[in-house]
């Protein structure tokens, strides 16, 4: 549906992405996550028409729309847009914002249409009010309606969350998920949080110096990462220096693991292991002790810093009804179903 | 002072058939918002047209509007007056020329010159307000109205123009009362109208401070009488949060 090849992007002398590359199934919901500057906007506005493509090309439902020759002007992209701060139109009213991109209906079957899209959205019976009379959870709800109303062949949402306050942030996430597979909307999300990326994508590009690390599900990203730079960004961790004693098996402080994932490095060398919070099982029975660092209350559960006997610190889940004081020593238990280690020089 | 106020003087025939001194304040006001509101129209549309040139992604539509603007906005307005009125006509081609010379009536004439004069003289600063107004919207209007599938045009007159005026109204404000204010300058090429009217009724009458105190309230009156208009122009229109909205 959706084809980047190789695409690089510049401002002036300045490249801001460079071979950069991904593909996108119809219906799919993809996600370029990182943090700002990294060059995720920039890439979205490319493919909206916003930018020029100096080198490689974008295809769109087997149309190239953008090469280093050629651009197809945005308005003919039929490429949908939700901005970050949801640029509705102030001097239009809920439904005028959303019919706007309707010129080509008569009356009729636009009023339809802005009536199908309130109640896909959630907004039925809201078309005369002003976006200033809105919330921000509305106001985005009626700028994702008036982007879909022309059934854009692709949807692409700049940081769509990043104005909403936390809790709405999340329940919004799911919500426009649930409103995009309705639709059947073939969508790009721009992000910096990981949580919004794994809420509503389905595939994940982690970003950073315009380029991306790594383009997989949101559960690959977190439990196979495919670089340091991956698994340090998704999801919580630390590394633990161990030692490649086989073919698949590491000696840890806690032990050694042999898991099926591959690696590289051999017998011997150093590798550097990513223990992840629920790798780390707090069991009173074990003999490993670690003395408790720091503890973040999070309601079901205490995220643990501790240290290991060597001075090497990880991080442990524990369920909140075990509350340990800082400085206390308790017994962990080391439970790793996914081996991510990295060669030491890797 | 010791000056001796004659009010009734306006109300005292001028001795041309049964007109009074008042009658001529009359016909100066007549002409005076004749030309001020001809000037205007003209103002708003060139200036409309060049502020949105110098908005435009092509270099040559915006250079020509900068041109334009340090242009007019740069030579006093009494001497493009008289460029107008005095050299102008002179380039035109011979037959409009002496249409423009003799066949007309003075009085039109110099109102043709004066409309255009102050006209195209305004448009200069209707073209810069209306530029300020599309540059301060958010950049996100534009392109959020380019990816609906809206041409240039469109954008321009659906999205970006129906806000940048209502930002602009109170500057415009002031450019409109401006052009009646200026509009007197018309006085120095014979057009009678309320300044040239006043200078008249100084003279005859020999009463210089009633007849310019009268001219002072009427064109006083006239501007607090725009102005509160404007005002509930900008009212009814407003939009709350027009600027606030969208942030960036």
């Amino acid at each position: 549906m959706l084809h980047l090849n190789d695409i690089a992007l510049r401002y002036g002398a300045k490249t801001v992405v460079e071979h950069l590359s991904l593909s996108l199934a119809a219906g799919q919901i993809g996600c370029l996550l990182g943090a700002s500057g990294c060059g995720k906007t920039t890439v979205l506005r490319a493919i909206a028409g916003f930018e020029t493509v100096r080198e490689g090309s974008i295809v769109l439902g087997g149309e190239t729309v953008a090469d280093a020759r050629r651009s197809v002007p945005p308005e003919l992209r039929q490429i949908g847009m939700v901005f970050q701060d949801y640029a509705l139109f102030p001097h239009l009213d809920v439904a005028g914002n959303i019919a706007f991109g309707l010129g080509r209906l008569d009356r009729a079957a636009r009023r339809a249409r802005v009536d199908e899209l309130l109640e896909l959205v959630g907004l039925t019976g809201q078309g005369g009010r002003y976006p200033h009379q809105l919330s921000g959870g509305q106001q985005q709800r009626v700028a994702l309606a008036r982007a879909l109303a022309p059934s854009p062949r692709l949807l692409l949402l700049d940081e769509p969350f990043s104005n909403l306050d936390v809790e709405l942030r999340e329940r919004l996430a799911q919500e426009v998920r649930a409103i995009l597979k309705a639709a059947g909307t073939t969508a790009i999300l721009v992000t910096h949080d990981q949580h919004e990326a794994f809420a509503v994508a389905d595939v994940v590009g982690v970003m950073a110096d315009g380029h991306i690390r790594q383009w997989a599900t949101p559960y690959r990203l977190y439990h196979e990462p495919a670089d340091r730079f991956v698994a340090d960004f998704i999801g919580e961790g630390t590394f633990l220096p161990g030692r490649i004693v086989g073919a698949q098996c590491i000696e840890i402080e806690l032990g050694e693991i042999c898991r099926t994932v591959p690696f590289g490095g051999r017998p011997g060398d150093v590798a550097d292991v990513l223990i992840r919070p629920d790798d780390i099982q707090h069991d009173d029975a074990s003999p490993t002790r670690a003395r408790v660092l720091a503890k973040a209350f999070r309601g079901a559960e205490f995220l643990y810093t501790l240290e290991l006997p060597s001075g090497a610190r990880v991080l442990s889940l524990v369920p909140s009804h075990h509350d340990h004081a800082i400085g206390e020593a308790i017994g962990i238990r080391a439970e790793i179903d996914h081996l991510i280690a990295f060669a030491r020089g890797e | 002072m010791n000056y001796n106020w004659d009010w009734s003087v306006f109300f005292k025939s001028t001795g041309i058939g049964s007109e009074i001194y008042l009658d001529w304040f009359i016909t100066g006001l007549g002409w005076t918002v004749a030309l001020s509101l001809s000037s205007w129209v003209i103002a708003l549309l060139l200036g409309t047209v060049l502020g949105v040139m110098r908005t435009l992604p092509g270099r040559f539509a915006a250079r020509f509007a900068t041109v334009y603007v340090e242009l007019f906005r740069n030579v006093p307005l009494l001497v493009q007056l008289f460029v107008w009125y005095f050299l102008v006509p002179d380039w035109l081609p011979e037959k409009l020329e002496l249409w423009f010379k003799q066949d007309l009536h003075p009085a039109t004439s110099a109102f043709i010159s004066v409309t255009v004069c102050l006209g195209l003289f305004t448009a200069a600063r209707v073209c810069e307000q209306v530029r300020t107004g599309i540059q301060a919207l958010p950049r996100g209007q534009a392109m959020a109205a380019y990816a609906l599938g809206l041409r240039l045009p469109q954008v321009y007159r659906k999205v970006l123009l129906p806000q940048a005026f209502r930002i602009i109204i109170p500057p415009l404000t002031s450019e409109f009362l401006n052009v009646f204010k200026n509009s007197s300058v018309a006085s120095l090429i014979g057009l009678m109208e309320l300044l040239a009217q006043t200078k008249q009724t100084a003279e005859f009458t020999a009463n210089l401070f009633e007849a310019f105190t009268l001219a002072t309230v009427i064109y006083f009156v006239l501007n607090m009488a725009l102005m509160l208009i404007m005002r509930g122009v900008e009212k009814r229109v407003r939009v709350p949060g027009l600027i606030a909205l969208g942030g960036k």
